[in-house]
């Protein structure tokens, strides 16, 4: 029902392909420094706090909450733009689908879901 | 080092048309260029500096130089979307200063409007690493800057009325300009009762959509002395960056709040000496931020500063925008940056509209953001002095 428009899917990079596979499997990954313990999104080799090589992958919880939020009113349908903080620390920005978007609030609680893009590779959003 | 009394604004042009059917992009660019050095009365040979952005066509200042017949010995092709114009004046400045330039034009022209919106977007870069996390989620222009003014609201109390606030005192400047796309004189009511496009932003939160551009001319002081205009002095500038700090969101602020306070401390200035203020204009939020960031309210004041017509010229303590802005003259390119350096230097001359002139504007403020609100963007801060 969100999702009527067009999603076009993500485009990989060698340093990303994990995430993307992951998702798949309907997991999601956040990237953390080992050297100064931050985790970060969207996902680096090299620390964007630190500079540090030494990140790795974690599975996050998929428990978030809304940082903000705006519904489209123009085009083919209306669909929920939003910038989510995780419980593991970064805000990422998604969509919140399987909703009403007249009913969402800033703080609110929300949970991954995988939806599928256009070409039917999932990808993570959330949902009430 | 710095730029300050470096290097002058002499020359400016901005387009008449909204619609350029039948003129292609090369020519809009040399239309602009050459009513900008007919009015700082130099000739094109003297142009030995080019800047220009991704709206210039082909290879940039490489493709317009030759279409101009230009001989050059300083480039600059800085990106930085919208704000680019500004971020272009503080380099010329620096160039000069550095003796590199004599005379530099700077230009920004394009044509969406008669194009079509979609003909404007190129395809993405596949290899801009935010892509692939952020496409596929539609951040459209309106949506990005849409969730910067309900977090605005969440956190300070901001309210849609206060953000109609500023289209309004912008329709009261645009009907004085004969080349505004729209005219007429708006209210509160018409902003809040217009269509959503993106909530909580309206469609007379928008910018409009016009084709068009405009060009400035900076030289050093021994110039500017022997030309017969008023003398717009660059005082102070800044520029910065602010992103999606790896995960640390935070959509309250602009990069104002950094490239502001380099400006006002190069030109040795407060925001009380600021006589007028032109500020990007995109959605009535963008000019909030700035007005927040640069210093001439509280943060989260923004709101209560910009009612009852506290922008308006003539009526209010902080005159902005007095052609009409983005939100109601033009947005040429879809970049605002330009058109507000443009809008100053008259206010700065004199040669604004009577109607909206600012009685003694001797120091002027400028202000461009460029890139996503919502994501990343470059600032750039320009404050000018007429001598």
């Amino acid at each position: 029902m969100s999702n009527q428009r067009k999603i076009p899917a993500p485009i990989p990079h060698p340093e990303t392909q994990a995430y993307w596979d992951a998702a798949q499997q309907q997991k999601l990954l956040v990237r953390r420094c080992r050297a100064c313990g931050e985790a970060h999104h969207y996902p680096r080799e090299i620390c964007p706090f630190c500079w540090s090589n030494d990140t790795e992958w974690i599975e996050a919880k998929g428990e978030a909450e809304i940082y903000s939020f705006s519904t489209m009113r123009v085009g083919p349908a209306p669909y929920t733009l939003a910038y989510v903080t995780l419980a593991e620390g970064p805000r990422m920005m998604t969509n919140i689908v399987d909703c009403d978007p007249d009913k969402l609030s800033i703080g609110q609680k929300v949970k991954v879901v995988f939806r599928p893009c256009d070409d039917g590779k999932l990808a993570p959003m959330f949902t009430p | 080092m710095s730029v300050r009394d470096k290097a002058y604004i002499v020359g400016v042009y901005e387009h008449p048309t909204r619609k350029a059917d039948n003129l292609s992009v090369a020519q809009l660019h040399a239309q602009v260029a050459k009513g900008a050095i007919e009015d700082a009365g130099l000739s094109p040979s003297d142009i030995d500096g080019y800047f220009c952005a991704g709206d210039a066509p082909g290879l940039g200042n490489m493709s317009m130089g030759e279409y101009l017949g230009l001989k050059l010995r300083h480039v600059d092709s800085t990106e930085t979307g919208g704000s680019a114009p500004i971020v272009h004046v503080h380099h010329a400045a620096q160039a000069i200063a550095m003796g590199k330039c004599n005379v530099a034009l700077v230009t920004l022209a394009g044509r969406p409007r008669a194009a079509g919106a979609a003909l404007m977007l190129k395809p993405p870069d596949p290899d801009a690493p935010e892509l692939q996390f952020e496409r596929l989620y539609g951040p459209a222009t309106q949506n990005g800057y849409a969730m910067c003014a309900r977090r605005h609201m969440y956190e300070f109390g901001t309210t849609s009325e206060q953000l109609a606030w500023i289209k309004v005192a912008a329709s009261h400047h645009a009907q004085h300009n004969p080349n505004a796309m729209l005219r007429n004189v708006v209210t509160v009511e018409d902003v809040v009762n217009s269509p959503m496009v993106s909530d909580p932003l309206h469609r007379l939160d928008c910018c409009v959509v016009s084709d068009g551009g405009g060009a400035v001319i900076v030289a050093r002081p021994e110039i500017a002395a022997k030309l017969n205009r008023p003398k717009i002095k660059i005082r102070g500038m800044g520029e910065a960056l602010k992103h999606g700090m790896g995960g640390k969101v935070d959509l309250t602020y602009s990069a104002a709040r950094m490239s502001g306070p380099a400006a006002f401390a190069e030109a040795g200035v407060t925001q009380a000496d600021i006589k007028y203020v032109s500020l990007y204009d995109s959605f009535t939020i963008t000019v909030l931020f700035q007005i927040e960031d640069l210093g001439f309210c509280k943060k989260g004041e923004g709101g209560r500063f910009v009612s009852d017509g506290n922008l308006i010229s003539g009526v209010g303590k902080l005159p902005f925008n007095t052609d009409g802005g983005g939100l109601c003259n033009n947005h040429p390119a879809n970049r605002g940056g330009m058109t507000k350096i443009i809008e100053a230097v008259r206010q700065l001359r004199g040669e604004a509209h009577p109607a909206v002139q600012v009685k003694n504007c001797d120091i002027a403020l400028a202000n461009g953001i460029g890139g996503s609100l919502g994501a990343r963007h470059i600032a750039g801060t320009l404050i000018m002095e007429r001598v």
